[in-house]
């Protein structure tokens, strides 16, 4: 009886893992998360090497991910680029990308800017925050499954809630065999 | 252990005391007649219970104590009327109670003649104070801090950005919501000068704990001569450093959320920083303000306010220092 309370003990311990919160990158961290290394067209490129060394942090934690969202409406995302959907800027949702759709394109879009009214947030948003938002943007297609998603909106929805299951799943899923 | 016990409550009675002779933030010393009625409402409710359960007590010992007696048909009559007779006196002193209740708290949100009027905005963990005029001209934003004139009814309109607030300054009133979508309203009046800490008092977020105010009552005159203050632009830089300061400020991330009245700066994400060195602390009651305390906060925010929304800006040591320098230099 004994041996099966401290083995229910044990395993109830297993659950208690909590999404870690990073509130911050030390300061040589957020300088090294700034050495994206991108291809001549500065479309596509290499990620920094700290980025795999953190384990891709902006990608698959939700905090992460709803400081993004946070930054999307507070830095004026909407104005062009609606809830994703597009206005007078490209949307972000539909699968199709001018300057790419990878990490590294979308961070150099948001620090460089791009042309034809892209503006450059390099001097207004910290290296974590374009970051933050990088992994926000990319989620909001839900091209891939993933583990991590920001909270609802408050208001009404105008796409799927990103908390939802990849919105093209239905297509790509292929039979098993 | 029993003398063990006894020797540690007479540590504890007298360090709870110690707090007592402090107004700062205290719903049993009001300053106010909104608090003044709050306050006479709670000791007339501790005094009442506290007669009913000596009362209750005292005969509960009676009957513990006194010899048993057998059962005859006149104690059983007799049991009957004083088992009625303590229903009807619950039930008047409970209705007493909630008349007395009604009476202290039906006057709180009334509308008085010619209030000054605040709009309070809750962030997440900060407070936006807005004092409206009918001139536009007149009306400012600052932040983290309330100037009320003595003797005058104000009206604060509460509401909220993000999540469920409340505002609760206890010397002078009772809690009120602050609501995102809603506007509720609060009317305080101070009747003695002094500086009162109000606090957030619904749950937040992390920073709950951490997001205060402090609302300084005093007489018309000061109030004029600050709100004049208030709403000049920020002053222009005296020295070298400041303008090094303000010019890092202007160009860089700061400017982004923050506003600085007579400058580039326009932000709106975080509080107005017009006028911060005129106030007494920053970061919503954390630290006093002083340029050592604007620096510790710049250099690392999340250290000193673990997730709030200010990121740690990386900056060069002579940046962090001309930038505090401007800050401090903001009266």
């Amino acid at each position: 009886m004994i041996e099966r309370c401290v083995l229910f003990a044990v395993l109830s311990l297993t659950a208690c893992k909590r999404e870690m919160r990073d509130l911050r990158s030390d300061p040589p961290e957020a300088a090294a998360l700034d050495q994206v290394r991108p291809m001549e067209n500065r479309i596509g490129g290499a990620a920094p090497r700290i980025m795999y060394a953190l384990g891709q942090p902006y990608e698959g934690n939700a905090y992460q991910l709803n400081q993004g969202k946070r930054l999307y409406d507070w830095f004026g995302c909407k104005g062009c680029h609606a809830q994703g959907g597009g206005v007078i800027g490209p949307a972000l949702m539909d699968g199709w990308w001018r300057y790419g759709s990878d990490p590294v394109s979308i961070y150099l879009s948001l620090r460089d800017g791009r042309p034809n009214g892209m503006p450059a947030f390099g001097q207004r948003m910290t290296t974590d925050q374009m970051w933050q938002l990088t992994g926000y943007i990319r989620s909001l297609g839900s091209y891939r499954p993933s583990t991590a998603a920001p909270s609802r909106n408050d208001e009404m929805q105008a796409r799927p809630a990103e908390n939802r299951g990849p919105a093209a799943a239905a297509l790509i899923a292929r039979p098993s065999r | 252990m029993i003398r063990r016990f006894w020797r540690r409550m007479a540590w504890i009675v007298p360090l709870a005391c110690s707090a007592c002779g402090e107004t700062f933030q205290s719903a049993l010393q009001p300053a106010g007649p909104h608090a003044a009625s709050l306050a006479r409402l709670i000791w007339s409710f501790t005094a009442i219970c506290g007669v009913i359960w000596l009362l209750v007590m005292l005969v509960l010992l009676f009957a513990l104590w006194r010899r048993h007696r057998p059962a005859e048909a006149r104690h059983e009559r007799r049991a009957t009327a004083i088992i009625g007779a303590a229903v009807a006196a619950t039930v008047l002193i409970i209705t007493g109670l909630t008349l007395m209740s009604y009476a202290a708290t039906r006057g709180l949100s009334d509308d008085a003649p010619d209030p000054v009027v605040i709009r309070v905005r809750g962030y997440q963990w900060w407070w936006e104070v807005t004092y409206a005029d009918r001139r536009p001209e007149r009306t400012f934003v600052t932040a983290n801090e309330i100037h009320i004139p003595l003797h005058r009814p104000v009206r604060l309109e509460l509401t909220a950005a993000d999540v469920i607030h409340s505002f609760w300054v206890p010397n002078l009133a009772g809690k009120q919501d602050l609501i995102p979508g809603r506007n509720n309203t609060l009317t305080i009046v101070a009747d003695a000068p002094g500086t009162y800490r109000a606090q957030c008092a619904e749950f937040c977020g992390l920073q709950h704990a951490h997001m205060a105010l402090p609302v300084i009552a005093e007489d018309a005159a000061a109030f004029d001569t600050w709100r004049q203050a208030q709403l000049a632009e920020a002053p222009a830089p005296v020295t070298a450093e400041q303008a090094a300061g303000r010019d890092f400020f202007t160009a860089g991330p700061c400017s982004a959320c923050h506003t600085v009245r007579g400058t580039s700066a326009a932000g709106r994400l975080g509080p107005d920083l017009t006028h911060v060195a005129s106030r007494q602390t920053i970061a919503a009651g954390q630290l006093p303000t002083t340029r050592g305390s604007l620096a510790a906060w710049i250099a690392d925010p999340q250290t000193i306010k673990p997730g709030n929304n200010m990121p740690l800006v990386p900056m060069t040591p002579d940046q962090l220092q001309s930038v505090s320098a401007w800050l401090a230099s903001l009266r």
